[in-house]
């Protein structure tokens, strides 16, 4: 074959090169074909035609969920039943990227009917699945969708004395929380990812240790991230987030 | 595909190709001095030819233009080169504007990891440098003072005479990342006192991977791309004579006659955008501008979620939405101007280039009013 090449090459003169060059020209290979989305069909789909948007008016649980950090806002609206504790109604409204948008529609989709302790155990995994993957780096934007859909819930149970008690904020409740929040650099919470090398929580203090240089790319949005999702703690009072270097 | 991201990259024009062709078939050897092979001084030619073409399109001497790679290594010589060469002599501190495209502010944000002291100058809510600021922050220790031409993202032209007179009077070389504005606004090194000037191949249908830096005669820069004696001993590799040539031919082509077609696009873009959307922003000074940039903020929807739907209906624009962007960063331009993620979250930038119709800024226009108001609709925040 190469010999074939070069014998072709010697045998064409510099006027035949110069034509005949464009016939001969190595193409690269594009994968698939038509326009090329960085979402599966399904992502898009729901995106394009969101199931389940708008407001519900006087709902029975309102939840708000937004990450300053990416910018991104949800709110998801839900009607309950109150003897069977069931989802009739749900809907949202999104302030956000593809992915939280088809997120939100994909879970409104799966809380719809379920009572509210089924309803608290959709993750953002199954949501995630249910829409054929997420780019990770997108992950906390579809995360936000789930959590909306948790406050609704939350909302609902403290409204009609569900929830009994404040829950003191302990190291605990820390992580938990954190877990919350995406390492941009793998999609995961920083978390599972060892991101957060300590934290602790003191007289209304809580202190979280992130392993990653102040000046990295990823600092100031992790560290509003993590300021948003511990600020909100009932007993918390200051959130201090140290970067390692 | 209707491509308004003409900030990022062109379609080369096949006039373009056209002459760079002899110089991959043809003549493809490398320039030769006078007394090597006629084949080298061939190339030298188309490459000596290109030189003078692009400096006096800017006022400049031939000796005084060096090709690069692209405007990244060309801003990357002029901060790096400037402060090794003074360094000792002068001192190590450098201001650049906050709202600096990368190639200057983490060329900035490398040196100062290197020991260099550097000033980010504010820019007023247009995006205009402060003058005052800088007046201020120009020390005796200051080599070097960089502020772009025009911007990539909002467009906003900076006041460069200004800048280059305080620049003059308090002795200072000034640098000037020109990749947007070059052959679409106006720059004479003879007038202006702009020690270096980035240029670019890329933004105005020429080849990528060409680029220039205007060195202004007995400006003091270290070589950093060492190797052979290329372009005066300042640059180091084979040169690139098909992009050279295909550089110049870009620069020829752009005339006065097609900067006032694309400002008419641009025009017809923010007027509509303003007149016919509730609640937009115009990104950037209405007034000094490049000609090819529209930049407007659609408030309470999100520019991942814009740019996808204008993708799905066969447009291509940008957005400063952290989510788009891979470091899931809001546009610093946008924050440099004062905006809160807000602002840069429905931030769209629409840029024309030669291969645009007036036809594609109304239909962009068209579908924009569609998009926008149907996210609205999902919109918590929207008015309803």
């Amino acid at each position: 074959m190469k010999e074939k090449k070069r014998e072709h090459v010697e045998k064409a003169g510099k006027e035949k090169r110069r034509k005949g060059r464009g016939e001969r020209m190595i193409k690269v290979e594009k994968k698939g074909e038509g326009i090329r989305f960085p979402y599966s069909e399904k992502v898009l789909e729901h995106f394009r035609n969101p199931h389940n948007v708008g407001k519900i008016e006087n709902p029975d649980g309102k939840g708000l969920e937004g990450s300053p950090a990416c910018g991104d806002m949800v709110a998801v609206y839900i009607k309950v039943e109150p003897e069977t504790k069931v989802i009739e109604d749900v809907k949202f409204e999104s302030y956000g990227c593809a992915s939280n948008i088809a997120t939100g529609s994909v879970i409104t989709d799966l809380a719809r009917g379920k009572t509210l302790d089924e309803a608290k155990k959709i993750t953002w995994k199954q949501a995630s699945e249910e829409l054929g993957g997420l780019p990770p780096i997108k992950a906390h934007c579809s995360v936000l969708a789930v959590e909306g859909l948790r406050a609704a819930i939350r909302d609902y149970e403290e409204k009609h004395g569900l929830v009994t008690e404040k829950e003191p904020t302990t190291e605990e409740v820390i992580q938990r929380r954190l877990k919350h929040v995406m390492n941009p650099l793998t999609g995961l919470d920083i978390i599972h990812t060892n991101l957060i090398l300590k934290t602790s929580v003191e007289a209304g203090v809580a202190r979280v240790v992130v392993d990653l240089p102040a000046d990295h790319q990823f600092a100031s949005a992790i560290k509003e991230d993590v300021m948003d999702k511990l600020g909100s703690l009932w007993d918390v009072e200051r959130v201090d987030v140290v970067f390692t270097a | 595909m209707i491509y308004l991201d003409n900030a990022a990259c062109t379609r080369l024009d096949e006039r373009v190709l056209e002459a760079m062709k002899p110089y991959f078939f043809d003549t493809y050897a490398v320039a030769t001095s006078e007394f090597g092979y006629s084949m080298g001084i061939d190339a030298k030619e188309g490459l000596e030819n290109s030189r003078e073409s692009i400096a006096s399109r800017i006022g400049a001497n031939s000796e005084e233009i060096v090709f690069t790679s692209g405007d990244t290594e060309s801003s990357n010589m002029a901060l790096k080169g400037s402060a090794l060469a003074l360094k000792e002599k002068k001192g190590k501190h450098i201001i650049v504007s906050k709202i600096e495209d990368f190639p200057v502010l983490n060329t900035a944000k490398a040196l100062q990891k290197q020991g260099f002291d550097v000033t980010f100058l504010d820019v007023d809510a247009e995006g205009f440098a402060d003058l005052e600021g800088l007046k201020k922050a120009i020390t005796k220790e200051t080599v070097l003072v960089s502020i772009q031409y025009a911007n990539q993202e909002i467009g906003t032209a900076q006041d460069l005479k200004a800048i280059s007179e305080i620049c003059e009077e308090k002795d200072v070389l000034l640098h000037t990342d020109a990749t947007h504005s070059f052959t679409r606004l106006p720059l004479n090194v003879k007038e202006l006192p702009v020690d270096l000037v980035t240029l670019s191949a890329h933004t105005i249908h020429g080849p990528r991977g060409i680029g220039a830096l205007y060195i202004r005669k007995n400006t003091p820069i270290t070589k950093f791309m060492d190797g052979g004696f290329q372009e005066f001993n300042m640059r180091a590799g084979v040169e690139n004579i098909p992009g050279a040539v295909g550089f110049a031919t870009a620069v020829e082509l752009v005339t006065e006659e097609e900067n006032r077609r694309l400002e008419a696009m641009r025009d017809r873009v923010i007027e509509k955008a303003l007149s016919e959307i509730t609640d937009v922003t115009l990104n950037g000074s209405h007034t000094k501008r490049l000609p090819q940039n529209a930049n407007l903020t659609f408030h309470y929807v999100e520019g991942e979620s814009i740019t996808l739907h204008m993708d799905m209906r066969g447009f291509a624009v940008s957005t400063g939405s952290a989510c788009f962007s891979r470091s899931l960063e809001a546009s610093h331009v946008i924050r440099g101007i004062g905006g809160d993620h807000e602002r840069a979250h429905g931030s769209v930038r629409f840029t024309f280039g030669r291969y645009n119709r007036m036809e594609d800024a109304d239909s962009a226009i068209e579908a924009m009013i569609e998009i926008v108001a149907r996210l609205r609709e999902i919109s918590p925040l929207a008015k309803k």
